[in-house]
């Protein structure tokens, strides 16, 4: 499944020195030429010395463009891009403690199962749930767990990568599943 | 790396640093936190200090002399009010892309974000007005930053640098390490443009048939002032030049056309308005030229030329855009291009400066603004540094100065910043020490910097000064009388200063002159006078700028003068 984010928005990712001040200067950035950031995850690349930045960003082709296009300008910038118009995974983290009472605990097991999510921590009255995937899969799971009473969500925001290019004439990528 | 094996203190790598990048000049002022580098200065007597009266000053003169040496400027500051006095200079320099570099004291590293005495965090404050910043936390890093620092301020699309530097670093011993080449993997200027790039933007020109060129400060920036011209000659293209764009081509030749927009010439945005091909060369499309992007030059395909790619497509569509340098677009253009003659073109535009007369000024015994900046350009030819404020004397120079050479015009286009006219010009001196610069200024914005004055005298710069006094803030007025139905309010002044006397106050000679008989006479006694001169012209209030195309509107909505 290729997921796109809502409607509107667009992913652009980053490749940034890793030093002091860079956040400060990309996010100045995008307020800025005002843009929200919708999402940010950051993290070391597989460069020393470089991280990777996704954000995805409300705004249509052209303006997220042009604000690629000014990102780039920066000194710390190596490299950005606008890759929402490319075969893209995405995935996102999300950490969720929900009430859990031993009357509720098999059910929310159940679908703590059906989310293929993981039960990282379990106390007298919540659990900690740890879910991986796009971001409508994590929103459902938010959704549906409500009505035992979500107590806190933690999520990393949304990571992305163009898939990479199958031989010659082929299809771009193609599906893992988890 | 070239090790020279010495250990220096990190004011004295500051200072060699310096001194390797070329610098002659610095503007400053000193404090606590830069006190440790003014220590240092009295050895290095090849770096002039030129103390200023505020640090503004020290950022527009240093921006002045940047635009007019064609080098890096250098000014510095002490932490906290001494370095967000700079604020104002940086953006200013920062809209115009001028090169500077500013360095500024930082309080001790042990004090950095506990809201130290004079503590601000001007990395942080400055992030949107510079090019780039940097805070060195080790002496053995200030080598490498000011390398980086210069590279950045003056190559690709130029602009300023802050260097912040802790007091103790000032003091820190390190080797004195000066690196041969930079390494910024995330900076890459852009150099020649593409090929097929510029070989698309060659068919555009010669199927052309009603093409005009819009110069703007990148052709000046490139120093690309021959090759725009045998250019323009070569394919026999009008040249307009935007308000940063003047002094890029010579105002008297033939193919001259001035400045578009919203006080531009008629003839000029109308021929934009009018072309097939509009090849715009290190100009950005901005919206004092564009006014409404709609109805922005409609019937015209647009070739830009520009070292920014962030600037391709931002303002305005563009057909063909070619990323590169000015000056070495233009010479790669200039080959592809074909020998041309359009003798229709510029006979149909010939008959619009007929049917147009914008510089035609209004019949009266009263002293106007047009009539000094007339005189100024019969009796300098052109040939004069010409410095301005920001309002309708700024408007008026742009109109009737038509320089004769290259880069002799010098302004705040982009910020729009008042009293630029004062330090920027003091810049501009230093950096052309036997030319004759005249500061066209409004009594507004002099105000807002005269204070340099002082700097100026005790430097014997011979600035020439011409105060277009209308004792008020003529834009203002023009403005609340167009657009807000005559309600005046706060645009005049009821005690300006008698600017003789003040100049006379400062050592300086100064001249009144209220008639249009005297101008001249004025002017010339000014020039012949060795040192700096303030004409005190005073000149008549109610006066407004002509054409005018209100902003956001387009070239329907141009208003003339009915002369
Ligand atoms: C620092 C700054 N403050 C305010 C303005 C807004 N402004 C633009 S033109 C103008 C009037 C300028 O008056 P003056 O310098 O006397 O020039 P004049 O228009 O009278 O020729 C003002 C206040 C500005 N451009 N810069």
């Amino acid at each position: 499944m290729t997921y796109k984010p809502v409607q509107g928005s667009r992913t652009v990712i980053a490749l940034v020195q890793d030093k002091p001040g860079v956040l400060a200067r990309v996010a100045g950035l995008f307020r800025r030429r005002g843009f929200n950031i919708a999402s940010l995850a950051v993290g070391h690349s597989e460069k020393r010395g470089l991280s990777r930045m996704a954000f995805i960003v409300e705004g249509d082709a052209e303006t997220v463009g042009q604000v690629a296009k000014q990102l780039d300008k920066l000194i710390d910038v190596v490299q950005a891009d606008d890759i929402t118009d490319q075969d893209v995974v995405y995935r996102e983290m999300a950490l969720v403690r929900v009430n859990a009472q031993p009357s509720t605990r098999t059910e929310i097991l159940q679908l703590v199962g059906i989310f293929r999510a993981d039960i990282v921590d379990v106390g007298a009255e919540a659990m900690i749930i740890e879910a991986t995937g796009d971001a409508d899969k994590i929103d459902s799971m938010i959704t549906l767990l409500k009505p035992f009473g979500v107590r806190e969500v933690m999520r990393t925001g949304r990571v992305a990568m163009p898939r990479s290019a199958l031989a010659k004439g082929g299809r771009d990528g193609f599906n893992v599943k988890r | 790396m070239a090790k020279t094996g010495r250990t220096l203190t990190g004011g004295q790598i500051v200072c060699e640093s310096l001194l390797r990048e070329g610098v002659e000049v610095v503007f400053g002022l000193p404090g606590g936190a830069i006190l440790p580098l003014y220590g240092i200065l009295p050895q290095y007597r090849k770096l002039q200090h030129i103390l200023v009266r505020h640090e503004q000053g020290a950022a527009h003169a240093a921006d002045g002399y940047a635009r007019a040496s064609g080098n890096v400027g250098v000014c510095f500051a002490t932490s906290g009010p001494g370095a967000t006095n700079l604020i104002t200079g940086l953006a200013t320099a920062s809209m115009d892309s001028s090169p500077v570099v500013a360095i500024t004291g930082q309080v001790a590293r042990s004090a950095i974000g506990r809201d130290a005495f004079q503590e601000t965090d001007i990395t942080g404050a400055t992030l949107p007005v510079t090019k780039h910043n940097f805070l060195v936390m080790h002496a053995s890093d200030i080598a490498r930053t000011i390398k980086e620092a210069f590279y950045i301020a003056r190559t690709g699309r130029p602009g300023p640098v802050l260097v912040d530097i802790p007091r103790d670093v000032f003091q820190e011993p390190a080797e004195f390490v000066w690196p041969e080449t930079v390494d910024l993997p995330g900076y890459v200027p852009p150099g020649k443009g593409d090929e097929a790039a510029v070989e698309k933007a060659a068919q555009l020109i010669n199927s052309a048939k009603r093409p005009v060129i819009l110069a703007g400060h990148g052709v000046t920036i490139s120093h690309a002032f021959e090759e725009l011209k045998t250019f323009a000659e070569k394919a026999q293209i009008p040249v307009i030049t935007t308000l940063l764009g003047i002094g890029s081509f010579p105002g008297r030749h033939v193919l001259s056309l001035g400045m578009p927009g919203m006080h531009g010439v008629a003839w000029a945005s109308l021929a934009l308005d009018q072309a097939d091909l509009i090849v715009a060369v290190g100009s950005r499309f901005d919206d004092r030229i564009t006014g409404d992007t709609k109805k922005f030059a409609t019937r015209s395909r647009k070739i830009h030329i520009d070292v920014d790619p962030a600037e391709i497509n931002k303002n305005i569509h563009v057909d063909a855009p070619v990323v590169g340098n000015a000056r070495d677009v233009l010479e790669q253009l200039i080959p592809l291009v074909n020998r041309a003659s359009r003798p229709e073109w510029l006979a149909h535009l010939d008959a619009l400066k007929a049917d147009h007369p914008s510089l035609r000024i209004r019949e009266t015994e009263k002293l106007l603004g047009q009539h000094v900046v007339k005189a100024l350009n019969d009796i300098t030819e052109g040939k004069a540094l010409v410095v301005t404020g920001v309002g309708q004397h700024q408007m008026w120079a742009a109109q009737h100065y038509l320089p004769s050479e290259s880069n002799v015009w010098f302004t705040s286009g982009g910020l729009g910043t008042m009293g630029f006219e004062v330090p920027a010009a003091m810049g501009v001196q230093v950096a052309q020490l036997d030319k004759i610069v005249w500061s066209v200024a409004g009594d507004g914005g002099f105000q807002m910097t005269m204070s340099e004055l002082a700097t100026i005298a005790e430097n014997n710069l011979p600035v020439k000064f011409a105060i277009l006094n209308n004792n008020s803030l003529g834009m203002i007025t023009q403005w609340q009388d167009l657009f807000y139905n005559k309600g005046f309010y706060a645009n005049a002044y009821t005690r300006n200063p008698d600017f003789v006397k003040l100049a006379e106050a400062y050592g300086i000679k100064g001249i009144r002159v209220t008639k249009q008989e005297e101008v001249n006479a004025a002017i010339r006694a000014a020039q012949k006078h060795p040192g700096p001169v303030i004409v005190d012209f005073r000149i008549e209030a109610s006066e407004h700028v002509y054409p005018m195309i209100p902003g956001g509107m387009s070239i329907d909505e141009l208003i003339e003068e009915k002369l």
